[in-house]
């Protein structure tokens, strides 16, 4: 504001003319502290409160009836030792592993159909972009019947070709994979983000490398990809935070099996709390969790330096 | 010669877009079809994905065996209040981060930030506990009230990355004219802000029509479900009837469609001012 009021042509006393200067500090920073207040309040109440009663609560044993108990590190040591827990933080991880760069080279891909300046591109865009949109119980009840084995709209067609069609959710080794198929769908926000970085691109950088002799393939590799790296590194952050999160889907069409092969971290963590009511061995799990999340968005931070260019 | 290959590469790109097209268009096709499949046909193999006689009545079978009205009241109550909540009070923090200065903004902004990275599930376990003290479980009200605490992280940030756009000259001519910071915030701001406010609007409406996890730790009887709890208990009756599973699917989908297609170039806009400024 002091900025706005020296570039204006209008003196300083016209303002407030019966104001002293630290008077008007002060007050602008009562101001600011009433248009904070609704996420002030809201940090206190439901961010930083919980954080700490989350803390606290992963060092006790509380079933929400008898009274809770002090057990110090019992919950981590047996957290470690938990062979479920490793079995959906494996489930996890390789869901990560495969829908990550699933995501990425579909959304990228369909992102740069639509940049090449094709007529009623809107149309298209439209299209790629509703499955995201729509993501939800509703949808994944659509491809649960989709991977119907017998009737299913992908086994029906894949038949064509082989005779012995996967029977994908209730096949242990086939239910992550259409999980990861079905999510994938649904990548129309990540493919819009893209888009936009495409489209940040300056013309110029394409037309010095075409009269450089640069092949397309060649301007992709050396022009597309560095220019649009801090894109591709926004997205797989996102997507990183978000499939470690896997649930919904698990809970609605595999109740996490068969044979726990559906079973995700988030899924455990929420049967640890909502269905055997132990509260602080599954404050550990979300703590375990955010560990992860943040030692993996660590070393994609630090990774970055070395391939995304800040133009 | 040259031309040529371009309408070649060009005919190309329009045949992978159609391609793809048809692949993230099918879904939906066969849900409406099944969706309209008589009961006895929906395990045949060799059944056609458009039924030669559509079987309507799946709809009002759907619908009613279980309190789908009640549902959509439930949807419709947590989905509008949350609008309201998070859009009205995001505006203002994030008004206060793009355009009044204070000590400890930008650490602050930061901050903010960083509760994104946060899994929501390290402090869902408290905050559940916390609503049982007075005794708001098996109520809409937990899925409701936090909206109007900061409306969340993404979307101050969205709002915040658009009111830095509007030019400052607008809100210094206000002040001229004896306008508060309220009153810049409400006469200024806002209106000309409209662009990312419904961005926000439809974003929040969206994704607590399809929430899950909330309704589904927050809420215990019949009365109190929303559609998609409804309908994961619909599979949990039903699991077999996929005619009936798909019509009350396709019932839940069609707000959402028709809001988008009404309003799509929000969406859009929202997207890629939260992704390409971030």
């Amino acid at each position: 504001m002091e900025q706005n009021i020296t570039t204006s042509p209008v003196p300083k006393s016209t303002f407030a003319p019966t104001v002293s200067p630290r008077q008007r500090v002060r007050r602008q920073n009562l101001e600011a502290l009433l248009f904070l207040s609704p996420w002030l309040l809201g940090f206190l109440i439901f961010t930083a409160g919980p954080l700490i009663a989350s803390v606290v609560l992963s060092f006790m044993s509380w079933d929400v009836i008898t009274p809770a108990k002090w057990v110090g590190l019992a919950n981590y040591k047996h957290l470690f030792h938990d062979p479920l827990m490793y079995t959906s933080l494996g489930n996890t991880l390789y869901y990560a592993a495969f829908s990550i760069p699933l995501h990425l080279v579909v959304a990228l891909a369909l992102a740069l159909l639509l940049n090449q300046k094709v007529r009623a591109m809107g149309f298209f865009r439209t299209i790629f972009y509703l499955p995201s949109l729509t993501a939800g119980v509703a949808t994944f009840l659509l491809w649960g019947n989709m991977f119907e084995p017998q009737a299913g709209l992908l086994n029906r067609f894949l038949r064509l070709f082989i005779s012995n069609p996967p029977g994908w959710l209730i096949d242990p080794a086939w239910s992550k994979i259409a999980l990861v198929i079905m999510s994938t769908w649904a990548v129309g926000a990540t493919m819009l983000i893209f888009l936009a970085g495409l489209q940040g691109i300056p013309t110029h950088l394409y037309e010095a490398a075409s009269i450089d002799g640069a092949k397309p393939w060649a301007q992709f590799v050396n022009v597309t990809i560095p220019m649009l790296s801090p894109t591709i590194f926004f997205n797989t952050v996102i997507l990183t935070i978000g499939s470690l999160q896997v649930f919904t889907q698990a809970f609605v069409l595999t109740h996490g099996g068969p044979s726990n092969s559906t079973l995700f971290y988030v899924y455990y963590l929420f049967n640890r709390a909502f269905v055997y009511f132990n509260m602080g061995y599954a404050s550990a799990m979300a703590w375990l969790l955010f560990a992860i999340v943040l030692v993996l968005t660590l070393i994609q931070m630090t990774m970055s330096k070395r391939w995304v260019h800040y133009g | 010669m040259d031309k040529n290959k371009q309408r070649v590469q060009k005919s190309f790109i329009y045949l992978l877009l159609i391609g793809f097209s048809v692949l993230f268009i099918f879904p939906f096709i066969w849900m409406v079809g099944t969706s309209l499949t008589a009961s006895g046909m929906v395990l045949d193999r060799a059944r056609p994905i458009i039924p030669l006689h559509p079987v309507w009545h799946n709809y009002v079978e759907a619908l009613t065996v279980l309190p789908f009205g009640i549902f959509l009241k439930n949807t419709l109550l947590i989905s509008v209040l949350s609008v309201i909540g998070q859009t009205l009070s995001a505006s203002l923090v994030a008004f206060a981060f793009a355009r009044l200065k204070f000590p400890g903004r930008d650490a602050l902004f930061v901050l903010v930030l960083s509760t994104m990275m946060l899994p929501p599930q390290v402090t869902m376990i408290p905050t559940f506990i916390m609503f049982t003290i007075p005794g708001w479980i098996d109520s809409l009200k937990p899925l409701i009230i936090p909206s109007f605490f900061g409306g969340g992280a993404f979307f101050i940030f969205l709002l915040r990355q658009f009111f830095l756009t509007i030019p400052a000259e607008l809100e210094d001519a206000a002040r001229i004219d004896g306008c508060s910071s309220f009153g810049i915030y409400r006469h200024v701001i806002m209106p000309l802000s409209k662009p990312a406010l419904t961005a926000v609007a439809l974003f929040s409406f969206i994704g607590h029509w399809n929430d899950f996890l909330g309704p589904l730790i927050y809420t215990q009887s019949m009365d109190k479900k929303t559609l998609a709890l409804g309908l994961n208990a619909f599979k949990g009756l039903h699991g077999t009837e996929y005619n009936l599973m798909m019509a009350a699917s396709v019932a839940v989908l069609i707000p959402i469609i028709v809001i988008f297609f009404f309003s799509q170039k929000y969406f859009v806009e929202g997207v890629v001012t939260s992704g390409v400024k971030g």
